[in-house]
């Protein structure tokens, strides 16, 4: 039955080639414009570390003075200062902890054909590498001792392997950073968790760092920091705070692998601000946060207001979309009344003239959800030649695909509904003795 | 013409009118809420910043090795000094900070040295005293920093107090409403006398609240090259590049081994557009979803016209036989789809209201100014004509014959 219906809609979908196509065209328009930024939504709204996220929690507390403190509606802040983050570090109360900043250095390549650069830098705490599951492509990460001793040790990137060292095995090699030499123990494998989750102040996307070094060798060295910076009370200054000042600009993660262990270290935080309270550092009663990668990328609003609008915009153009092809459905299905009227003298019941135009409506959105698909790879081209940090992740994929097909099917059949039940209720006998 | 019996046509064909009706009118909804997004993304992209775009030129420079800071500033006064001798440099100043530039820096600011005093967030600018010329500042009121005024970073740094500020004047009538700022004291570093108002200077780039995009400080502070960047005042705009390319041969040539690049170099007006960039392309993107949208719609109107027009061919054909001219079936469709679309334009300012309401609701957006609603009506009304035209000439030219003829 189905086979015969199939080729009662293609006949008909034959029949008026212009109304047809125009239905075609508003289907994929409207396809098209909708998958294209819901793509761009589902890349930049996606889990940076599928598998290992759930198990990474960002702890805030909240060290400022009471001057305009609201119990339960202020945030702590989104940061760590110094004297915070070695203490929270140095409990060692999780199963894996990384404290951490962003930064600049200079890089000078031995050989002179390069000039000097600079490359984005990660200070980090050593744990950061497995605690984010970073795959290394040759050597490995430093040791606890290297931290501890601050080692002139570095982890750098495959790209800029590829920059300084041809891209072969550079483990044991020399690296002049600012002025420092450091020798190079590990090199970084694909590894491109977008958005940028561990530090939200560096743009949040396609914005991974080049090199890591030991958090206390930086600092050591006095290497600038980049970043975010929020003081309080008189603190201030600049860009690289002094490790006293009341400025938080480090961000600290942790690994929590059960829910018990997550209860545990609330209670170690709410403790360890009020111990601060008596000791008269912090000026709050306990303020704290937990949250874990996707809360924490949801309380930042990492997805661009710009592309949540455009994709607000693409759904409206696709209701549009959607309104018009009822419309010309409508015409389409009624023009054939005469068709219909035979068929149902004939003996076809409503139910099987109501499933064959149903049939055809999913034929247009079939053939729409092709052309949809091709508007949408048209239209994510466009998106990757836009000049916004995100642009060049915005690619279609298995998910994206079937979604586009199901949405085009779906969206068409919905169309059809109302004209194929209006056409079912001509009366037979009327279209009949008319032709 | 009669509209009753337009009307009463129209009645019997309820679900594809009711259709029509839904298309224009979330056309409208959409298209007068894109516009007026477009428009408010062109306002932006022209917000003035109260500096000489087109003759400031800024280069960053990056230190390898980073020296004493007496050294420091000592290659900085070098390189001023050797910067100004070039032909075609109209001034040179260090400043902390620069417009449309990555780094931000702000204090609190109050009118109070109460901890308790409310504070807003403002960012400031520091440098030398040859920053004001260099941008191409201009004074509304009070005086510049006096010669003896400035001070060093370290001074700053070690918490130096009572620094006379200059304020802009969309933060001085904040903060003084109705009353002259200069002689007042702010809270920022310590006390600080307002001795200046601007006309206007911006912050580097958007932060905080819309209004206090003119909310900016100005600070005497001589500053390292390290601290910030060089800004170069040109003499003549159209050999900005050509300065580029001086600037960067005298400055490799003197001083340490440093990082001095073309790519850290850039005219005022590129980092404008660099800035900017994403919300030109969404005022692009707008743009063709608006017109993709009237394309539908027009697509929608001449679908089902078409199909009215050849289900009613032989009433059409009737009308003709019995007097009516070919004008008056053009005037016939024409006047339903002007119904049809004033129905949907109706429903449409009422969608339009909802969904700027949803927008404010979701976004930083003001409500929408009322005269979007007849551009929108407008635009509307001409696309449903031109979009009814060639199904309507078609009906004209049905002859009168068909009358005659059994379908």
């Amino acid at each position: 039955m189905f086979g015969y219906y199939l080729d009662l809609a293609l006949h008909g979908l034959k029949r008026n080639r212009a109304l047809t196509a125009l239905m075609v065209l508003a289907i994929a328009l409207g396809i098209g414009a909708s998958m294209t930024t819901l793509t761009v939504l589902h890349v930049l709204a996606g889990d940076p570390l599928p598998g290992r996220s759930g198990s990474l929690y960002y702890p805030q507390i909240d060290p400022r003075d009471s001057l305009g403190y609201v119990p339960g509606k202020t945030e702590p802040l989104d940061q760590l200062s110094w004297i915070d983050g070695m203490n929270l570090l140095q409990a060692r109360r999780a199963d894996r902890q990384a404290l951490m900043t962003g930064g600049n250095v200079a890089i000078q390549p031995d050989h002179s054909t390069l000039d000097p650069f600079y490359e984005s830098a990660r200070y980090t705490t050593v744990d950061f590498f497995a605690m984010f599951g970073v795959p290394f492509k040759y050597g490995h990460a430093w040791g606890e001792a290297d931290d501890a001793a601050h080692a002139r040790v570095a982890v750098i990137s495959s790209q800029l392997n590829d920059k300084l060292f041809g891209g072969g095995d550079s483990t044991g090699k020399p690296l002049r950073l600012s002025g420092a030499m450091f020798r190079v123990v590990g090199v970084i494998g694909d590894w491109n968790p977008n958005p940028h989750f561990y530090d939200l102040n560096r743009k949040s996307y396609n914005e991974n760092e080049g090199v890591y070094l030991p958090l206390s060798t930086s600092q050591d060295l006095g290497m600038t920091h980049d970043g975010g910076v929020d003081c309080w009370g008189n603190g201030g200054g600049g860009n690289t705070p002094d490790h006293n000042s009341p400025c938080v600009w480090l961000q600290f993660w942790v690994q929590l692998d059960s829910p018990a262990k997550v209860a545990a270290y609330e209670a170690f935080l709410v403790g360890y601000s009020r111990q601060q309270k008596e000791l008269g550092r912090f000026g709050r009663p306990p303020n704290i946060k937990l949250r874990d990668v996707m809360q924490w990328l949801d309380y930042n609003q990492v997805v661009p207001d710009d592309v949540r609008l455009q994709n607000g915009l693409a759904f409206g153009f696709l209701l549009v979309c959607l309104v018009n092809t009822v419309g010309l459905m409508l015409a389409k299905f009624l023009r054939r009344s005469g068709e219909l009227g035979v068929r149902r003298a004939l003996g076809a019941s409503k139910r099987s003239l109501f499933a064959q135009l149903l049939i055809e409506a999913g034929v247009v959105g079939l053939v729409g959800g092709i052309g949809g698909l091709l508007l949408a790879l048209v239209g994510l081209w466009l998106v990757r030649r836009q000049p916004a940090s995100y642009a060049a992740l915005a690619h279609l994929d298995p998910t994206m695909l079937l979604a586009t097909f199901l949405l085009a099917l779906g969206a068409s059949l919905l169309a059809g509904l109302l004209p194929a039940w209006r056409a079912c209720q001509i009366a037979p006998a009327l279209q009949l003795k008319s032709n | 013409m009669h509209f009753r019996h337009i009307l009463n046509a129209l009645g019997r064909h309820r679900i594809a009118v009711a259709l029509l009706v839904l298309e224009i009118a979330f056309s409208c909804a959409v298209v007068c809420n894109a516009l007026f997004l477009i428009g408010n993304r062109l306002e932006r992209m022209q917000r003035p910043t109260g500096v000489d775009e087109a003759h400031v030129v800024e280069m960053f420079i990056g230190s390898v090795t980073p020296g004493s800071a007496e050294a420091v500033m000592a290659q900085t006064r070098t390189d001023i000094a050797a910067l100004r001798a070039i032909p075609g440099v109209a001034n040179v100043a260090v400043v902390n900070q620069t417009l449309f530039g990555n780094s931000f820096s702000a204090s609190g600011v109050g009118l109070s040295d109460d901890a308790k005093a409310p504070r807003i967030s403002v960012t400031q600018y520091m440098g030398d005293a040859n920053l004001a010329d260099t941008l191409g500042l201009k004074l509304a009121e009070g005086q510049w920093f006096k010669p003896d005024e400035f001070i060093t970073e370290e001074q700053l740094e070690a918490g130096r107090s009572g620094l006379p500020v200059i304020i802009t004047k969309a933060l001085a009538e904040h903060l003084f409403p109705g009353e002259s700022a200069v002689g007042r004291t702010i809270y920022a570093f310590g006390a600080n006398r307002v001795v200046g108002v601007l006309d206007r200077l911006v912050q580097p780039r958007d932060s905080g609240p819309t209004e206090s995009y003119g909310y900016a400080m100005l600070f005497p502070v001589t500053l390292p090259y390290t601290e910030g960047a060089y800004v170069i005042r040109v003499k003549d705009a159209m050999r900005r590049d050509a300065v580029i390319q001086d600037v960067l041969r005298t400055l490799k040539a003197s001083g340490p081994l440093r990082l001095i690049s073309p790519k850290y170099a850039f005219t005022l007006e590129s980092q404008r557009a660099k800035y900017y960039r994403n919300d030109r392309a969404m005022a692009w993107m707008l743009v063709g979803v608006c017109v993709l949208l009237l394309v539908v719609t027009a697509v929608g109107i001449v679908g089902l016209t078409s199909f009215w027009v050849a289900q009613r061919r032989r009433q059409i054909g009737i009308r003709r036989a019995i007097g009516a001219t070919r004008g008056d079936i053009l005037r016939y469709f024409q006047t339903e789809n002007f119904l049809i679309a004033s129905l949907g334009i109706a429903l449409g300012m009422v969608l339009t209201y909802g969904l700027n309401l949803l927008l404010m609701a979701h976004y930083e957006l003001a409500r929408l100014p009322g005269y979007y609603l007849p551009v929108g009506a407008l635009v509307l009304w001409v696309l449903g004509q031109l979009a009814v035209l060639g199904p309507a000439l078609r009906a004209a030219r049905v002859p009168p014959v068909v009358a005659t003829r059994s379908a």
